[in-house]
């Protein structure tokens, strides 16, 4: 260990590869953890606007149950009913599941933000109810979803850490086993934070403009 | 199945200290989330650089770097430093650092959508700027948040999970106690899972109720109070003349 300071450069610039190999894998992961979620989450929408109660209640009450407790559980608790599946796969699929459930509201909220003209209009030409929905509406309601689909894969992305408990060796794994080998956490650490902020806040940025655009 | 649940009456009083680090870490954490965030949501609104600047930095810092992170940071890193901190307390500024982040946005964006006009109404009474805030501009502001931090709320009870893992006996240690004695990963989870549920459920009620409360302060609210369903005396207020006596003729 560097004697005279607490800080050592190079121990930072070792790490440095590790991390990046984890951040792949955390980018792999929010990419597809966040398709399952776009996918699932408009079909949660779509099928909670059915009439009948006996699908809409136990779905509601599911829907409600997966976003109010710990997707860190949630996580754990996968990993370990299904024992023959990899973590890497239980990752993103209970991370989509999960970010699923918050998309459902996104949609739902894209949907009703479609005015009721619309669905006159489409009724006045005689359209069918699959092709109302294909070519008139879903068309305008994911337009309004895409800052909400933008904001949540950023909030994703910071929540896969999260698959260190599931030992999937995403970017803070990757930092914390350094740390682990090295009795010395601090580069790895700091930098692992860096490397979040570094890909967050740009991407924030984009999604911000991209609202403000389409506003 | 009748073992895991004679086994999960043992464990109720286990479960109670559980769900008390639980509600320390939320409460604390919530409570450093709103005076970070009030500072914050202010600071980032104000004409001065000198504020705004660093209050932007440590908004963006907060919110860009993961809460696992921070957390871990705060828990290994900050010792090298001489600040050794008890677990509990890593776990309430870690969260409320990062929840206070979050909602320093929120109350920044609420007070935003307070009518520019109030702000004039409020200078024509000569009224101070701290006199202001509190009451015109926040209590209006206070209404509209509500909602979104009962969001924040429960992403941060979810959050306090982690802390298991910086040695805290939370409700995710309970249900990993649980696990070992049982060696039932269904049962134990479903019941650690069903443990948060409720927590979360009960918090959302409340923050119901504060918002009910807020918007009644305002004179806006939907729903009567107790008080003035149970209430002998005729409805004196016209919002709710119309809904109690609909007989009555009530063309108020």
């Amino acid at each position: 260990m560097n004697d005279d300071s607490i800080w050592d450069w190079e121990r930072a610039w070792e790490v440095l590869p590790d991390l990046l190999a984890g951040l792949w894998v955390t980018i792999q992961i929010t990419v597809l953890g966040m398709i399952i979620a776009s996918v699932l989450g408009l079909f949660i929408a779509l099928a909670m606007r059915t009439p009948s109660k006996w699908l809409t209640t136990p779905l509601k009450f599911l829907v409600d149950f997966i976003r109010m407790t710990p997707v860190l559980v949630q996580l754990v608790f996968v990993y370990l009913l299904l024992t023959a599946v990899p973590g890497y796969v239980v990752g993103f699929v209970v991370l989509g599941v999960h970010y699923a459930t918050y998309m459902s509201e996104v949609y739902r909220a894209g949907i009703e933000a479609v005015p009721k003209g619309q669905w006159e209009a489409a009724t006045a030409l005689n359209m069918s109810k699959g092709r109302t929905w294909r070519a008139v509406i879903l068309p305008q309601a994911i337009r309004n979803t895409l800052p909400g689909l933008g904001n949540y894969a950023i909030s994703m992305f910071k929540e896969t850490p999260f698959l260190f408990a599931i030992s999937v060796t995403e970017m803070y794994k990757a930092g914390q086993d350094y740390g682990a080998n090295t009795f010395s956490y601090i580069e790895a650490l700091t930098m692992v934070g860096l490397l979040f902020l570094a890909v967050s806040y740009p991407t924030s940025l984009l999604v911000r403009r991209m609202e403000i655009r389409l506003a | 199945m009748t073992d895991d649940i004679q086994e999960l009456i043992d464990r109720l009083p286990a479960l109670g200290d559980a769900v008390l680090v639980t509600l320390e870490m939320t409460l604390g954490g919530a409570l450093l989330a709103i005076v970070i965030a009030v500072v914050l949501g202010f600071g980032s609104r104000t004409q001065s650089l000198w504020v705004r600047g660093p209050s932007r930095v440590i908004v963006e810092f907060f919110r860009g770097t993961s809460l696992v992170v921070q957390l871990f940071w705060l828990f290994y890193v900050l010792p090298v430093f001489g600040f050794k901190m008890e677990a509990l307390a890593v776990a309430i500024v870690a969260l409320g650092l990062n929840y206070g982040a979050y909602a320093s946005e929120v109350v920044r964006g609420s007070i935003a959508s307070v009518p520019q006009g109030q702000w004039e109404a409020a200078t024509a009474l000569n009224m101070t700027w701290f006199h202001k805030v509190r009451r015109v501009i926040f209590p209006q502001a206070w209404a509209l948040m509500i909602p979104m931090l009962a969001n924040l709320l429960i992403q941060l009870v979810k959050g306090s999970a982690l802390a298991y893992y910086i040695t805290l006996q939370d409700v995710n240690f309970w249900t990993v106690e649980l696990r070992r004695a049982t060696a039932d990963t269904f049962f134990s989870y479903t019941a650690g899972l069903i443990v948060y549920f409720i927590i979360a459920y009960l918090l959302t009620w409340g923050m119901n109720i504060l918002e009910e409360r807020a918007k009644r302060r305002l004179g806006r609210g939907t729903r009567p109070t107790l008080r003035e369903t149970f209430s002998l005396k005729p409805p004196t207020n016209p919002r709710l003349a119309n809904t109690q006596m609909p007989a009555g003729g009530g063309a108020a």
